[in-house]
C-alpha cells in the first residue's frame, strides 16, 4: 500500500520548505487561467480535503497561495486552477509540461462535507471560486447517495469566460445534479440567464432546514449571497465561506492572514457564515 | 561557603560583581554566547556582552512619549536603566533569517532546507516584561499546529539571566499587564541589583540548569538585610511606574468599536512607519522574499520582519484590505489588547513601553486604548 503524505494530525509539522514537484499537464481553461496538473507520485500521492490549498513557489520568483481544485479521491494528480494576475501568478500560468513547481501544504480548512451529510448541498460559485469548489463537488458526487439534492449555481462575468465549462455541462446532464448558470453581460443572442448570483437563488426552491451553502468568489459576491440566503430563511449556521487574504506562510506564523479575531490560513479559508458574517461588515478589516 | 552548595531551584544567593564577570567568563567558556545591554550610539542596544565592562555602567535612560536619552546617574549601577529598542526577539526571531535555498539544474529545483547555524544563547538583563514576551513568542511561533522550525531551533538552548527592575519608566506600565515588575518564573537565574552598602546582586535560581550554573559560582548565603534591600529596590520600580491601562472589558471594548472616531484621530497623528512594530518584543509579523544570485540559478527563500503598518502588509490581488491609516493602526493596537486573546489565551502586550517611547510622534499606546470607545468625548 502506498503512504500517503500528510501532515501529522494533532501534531506540529515544519513545512517551510516546499517539495519541488513536475508539472505532468497543463490545461488553459480561458485565456488568463490556466490548470497544473502535478505529478504527485514521488511523495506517494497527496491527500487533501475539499476547501484546503496549497502555498504554491516558483522558482525565484515567490510564492502564492493557490486552492487544490482536483479530485480528493484521486490522490495521484495535484491539480490547482491559477489566474494570471500579478507578479507570480503571470510566469507561474507559463510553466510547461516538465517544470517544477514547489508545494508547501495542504492548509487549512475543508467544506463540511462530513456535516453535510443527509443534507442537501447548495454550492454557489462566482468567478475562479468555483475552483476551490471543485473538489467539494466531485467529492459530493462520488458519495452521491450520501447527500439529498446537489445544486450547483454558477456565476461569471461573460458567457466567454465560464470556468470548467464542458464539466458543468456534463454536471448538468446527470438526473441527480442540478446546475445554472448566470453571467454579468452577454450578447443580446445568449440564451442563459443574465445577472448576478444572488439573483440566481430566486429560481431555485430549497428546504431551509435541510440545505447546507457553500460559497466561493468575490468578497462582496460572497456577501450578498449569504444575504440572500438568509432572507431566505437559510441559518447562518448553515451557511460557509472561503475567505481570501494576503498569506505569506499557510501556516499561522507570519501574521498576515489576520482576519478580525481568526487567521483566514488556519481557522479558514473556509469559515461558517455565523463566525463572521459580522467581520465582513466592518471595512478593512 | 561549600556547606551552602548544591544550590538548587528557588535558591537565593548573593552574587559580587566580580561574581557576575565570572559568570559571564563561563557561559562564554561554555560555547554561549551572552547578549544583554550594551551602549551604542547613545542608546542602550542590545549585543554581545563578553565582560562587565561591556554593561553601561552608571547610565539611565529617560523615556517620554517619542524621546528616549542616556543620562550619568552617579553611581556604579551596571543594570539602571530599563529597556531600550532592542528586544531580545531579535535574537530568536532574527529580523532576516535564510530559510531554505533551492538551486536550479536545468528543468530540475533541487531544495536545500538551511539549517540555523544555531550558538547555544545566554540573554542577559531580561526584564520581567521582556521574559512574558518571549513566553508569548513562543507560543505564537511554536504552539500551534505548525511550528516556526527556525525559531524553534534558536529557542532550543537559551539561557536566561534576568534582572529584577529597581526602576522603572514613565512608560512603562508592566503592572497593569500582570507582567512586572517582578519577575517570578521563567528565568534560570534571575538578579536584582543592590548598590549599597556594597555593590551587590541577590541571586534567584529559577531551573535546575540555573542550579548548575549557580553551583559553579562563588555564591554567598543570603541574609535579612540583603532581602530587605531587595524588598525596597522593587518597591522602587513600582513606585515609578509611569503609565497604566484598564485591561478589564478592553477585549470587547476594542472589537466592539471599529467605527469609533477615535481611530481617525489617531490615523491623523500615526505616519505609519512601522516603528512601534519593530521595537515590540511581541510582534512577530513576518514576510518572505525570493533572492537570486548573479547567475539566476540559486534561489534563496527569505524570512524579515513585517510590520502590519505597511499598506503592502493586507495586499491582495487589486490592492491592500487596509489602505488607510486608520484601518491599519486599529488593526494593530485591536491585534495586541483584543483579538490577541482569541487567539492565543493572552493579551500581545506586556506592558513594556517601547512603542510609546519609539514612536516619532509619541503616540501613546494606553491613551489611545483609553480614549477608543470611550463615552461622550468633545473636540
Ligand atoms: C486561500 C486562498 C486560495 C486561493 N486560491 C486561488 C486559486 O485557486 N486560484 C487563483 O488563481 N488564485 C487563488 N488565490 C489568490 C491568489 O493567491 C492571488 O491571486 C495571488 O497571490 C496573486 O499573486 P501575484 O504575485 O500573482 O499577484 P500580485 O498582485 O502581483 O501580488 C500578490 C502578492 O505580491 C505582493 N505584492 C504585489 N504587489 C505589491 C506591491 N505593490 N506592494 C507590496 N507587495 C506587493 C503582495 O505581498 C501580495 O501578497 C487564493 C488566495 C487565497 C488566500
Ligand atoms: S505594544 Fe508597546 S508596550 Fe506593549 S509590548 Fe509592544 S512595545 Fe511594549
Ligand atoms: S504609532 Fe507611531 S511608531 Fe507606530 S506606526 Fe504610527 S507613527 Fe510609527
Ligand atoms: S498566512 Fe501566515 S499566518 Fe496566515
Amino acid at each position: 500500500m502506498v503512504e500517503l503524505w500528510t501532515p501529522p494530525p494533532g501534531e506540529r509539522a515544519h513545512t517551510m520548505v516546499p517539495r519541488m514537484l513536475r508539472v505532468d499537464r497543463v490545461i488553459r481553461e480561458l485565456p488568463d487561467i490556466v490548470t497544473l496538473v502535478l505529478d504527485s507520485a514521488p511523495m506517494g500521492g497527496f491527500r487533501f480535503g475539499p476547501g484546503q490549498f496549497n502555498m504554491l513557489y516558483l522558482f525565484g520568483t515567490g510564492e502564492v497561495p493557490i486552492s487544490i481544485s482536483g479530485n480528493p479521491v484521486e490522490p495521484g494528480d495535484l491539480v490547482h486552477t491559477i489566474r494570471a494576475v500579478g507578479q507570480v501568478t503571470r510566469p507561474m500560468c507559463q510553466v510547461k509540461r516538465g517544470d517544477m513547481l514547489g508545494v508547501r501544504g495542504p492548509f487549512g480548512t475543508e467544506w463540511p462535507m462530513d456535516d453535510a451529510r443527509g443534507k442537501d448541498l447548495l454550492i454557489v460559485a462566482g468567478g475562479l471560486g468555483l475552483a476551490p469548489l471543485r473538489p467539494a463537488i466531485y467529492h459530493a458526487l462520488h458519495h452521491r447517495s450520501a447527500y439529498g439534492r446537489v445544486i450547483v449555481l454558477y456565476g461569471t462575468r461573460a458567457p466567454d469566460s465560464i470556468l470548467f465549462e464542458d464539466e458543468l455541462h456534463t454536471w448538468r446532464g446527470r438526473f441527480d445534479c442540478e446546475v445554472d448558470i448566470t453571467v454579468d453581460r452577454a450578447p443580446t443572442d445568449f440564451r442563459g440567464h443574465v445577472g448576478v448570483v444572488p439573483a440566481l437563488l430566486d429560481r431555485f426552491s430549497f428546504d431551509p432546514d435541510r440545505t447546507v451553502a457553500m460559497v466561493c468568489g468575490p468578497e462582496i459576491m460572497m456577501r450578498f449571497t449569504a444575504r440572500a440566503l438568509t432572507k431566505k430563511g437559510l441559518p447562518r449556521e448553515a451557511i460557509w465561506l472561503s475567505v481570501e487574504r494576503s498569506m505569506k506562510c499557510g501556516m499561522g506564523v507570519c501574521g498576515h492572514c489576520q482576519f478580525g479575531p481568526t487567521f483566514a490560513c488556519k481557522d479558514g479559508p473556509v469559515m461558517r457564515y455565523d463566525h463572521i458574517f459580522r467581520l465582513l461588515d466592518i471595512r478593512e478589516i | 561557603m561549600e556547606s551552602h552548595a548544591p544550590w538548587q531551584v528557588g535558591s537565593k544567593a548573593i552574587l559580587s560583581v566580580t561574581g557576575l564577570g565570572d559568570l559571564l567568563g563561563r557561559l562564554w567558556a561554555g560555547g554561549r554566547q551572552v547578549v544583554g545591554p550594551v551602549v551604542r550610539d547613545g542608546a542602550i542596544c542590545l549585543g554581545p556582552v563578553r565582560t562587565i565592562a561591556d554593561l553601561p555602567k552608571g547610565l539611565t535612560d529617560e523615556h517620554g512619549p517619542g524621546t528616549y536619552r542616556l543620562k550619568p546617574r552617579g553611581d556604579e549601577a551596571l543594570f539602571g536603566f530599563t529597556v531600550g529598542q532592542h528586544a531580545f526577539k531579535r535574537s530568536i526571531l532574527l529580523p532576516e533569517v535564510a530559510l531554505v535555498q533551492l538551486r536550479r539544474k536545468g528543468r530540475d529545483v533541487e531544495v536545500e532546507p538551511a539549517t540555523p547555524k544555531t550558538q547555544p544563547l545566554a540573554l542577559l538583563g531580561v526584564r520581567a516584561c521582556d521574559a512574558a514576551a518571549l513566553g508569548i513568542q513562543d507560543k505564537v511561533l511554536c504552539g500551534g499546529p505548525y511550528a516556526d522550525s527556525d525559531y524553534e531551533a534558536r529557542r532550543a538552548d537559551v539561557l536566561v539571566i534576568a534582572v529584577q527592575c529597581t526602576n522603572a519608566a514613565s512608560t512603562c506600565f508592566c503592572a497593569s499587564m500582570g507582567t512586572g515588575p517582578h519577575l517570578s518564573n521563567g528565568f534560570d537565574l534571575a538578579l536584582t541589583e543592590l548598590l549599597s552598602p556594597t555593590h551587590r546582586f541577590l541571586v534567584e535560581v529559577g531551573s535546575p540548569a540555573g542550579a548548575t550554573l549557580a553551583n559553579q559560582l562563588e555564591l554567598t548565603p543570603v541574609s535579612e538585610g540583603d532581602l530587605s534591600d531587595a524588598k525596597t529596590a522593587e518597591q522602587a520600580a513600582l513606585t515609578q511606574m509611569g503609565r497604566h491601562l484598564e485591561t478589564a472589558g478592553l477585549r470587547e471594548k476594542l472589537q466592539q468599536n471599529p467605527d469609533d472616531s477615535h481611530w481617525e484621530n489617531v490615523a491623523n497623528r500615526c505616519l505609519s512607519c512601522a516603528n512601534c512594530t519593530m521595537v515590540c518584543p511581541t510582534c512577530f509579523c513576518t514576510t518572505m522574499e525570493d533572492r537570486t544570485d548573479l547567475t539566476g540559478d540559486i534561489a534563496t527563500r527569505i524570512r524579515r520582519y513585517d510590520s502590519c503598518f505597511s499598506e503592502a502588509f493586507a495586499y491582495v490581488h487589486g490592492g491592500s484590505v487596509r489602505p488607510t491609516v486608520r484601518a491599519r493602526y486599529r488593526q494593530w493596537l485591536t491585534h495586541k489588547l483584543s483579538t490577541w486573546v482569541d487567539q492565543f489565551g493572552s493579551l500581545g502586550c506586556v506592558g513594556c513601553g517601547r512603542c510609546i517611547t519609539f514612536c516619532p510622534v509619541g503616540i501613546d499606546i494606553t491613551a489611545e486604548a483609553k480614549a477608543v470607545g470611550a463615552p461622550a468625548r468633545t473636540g
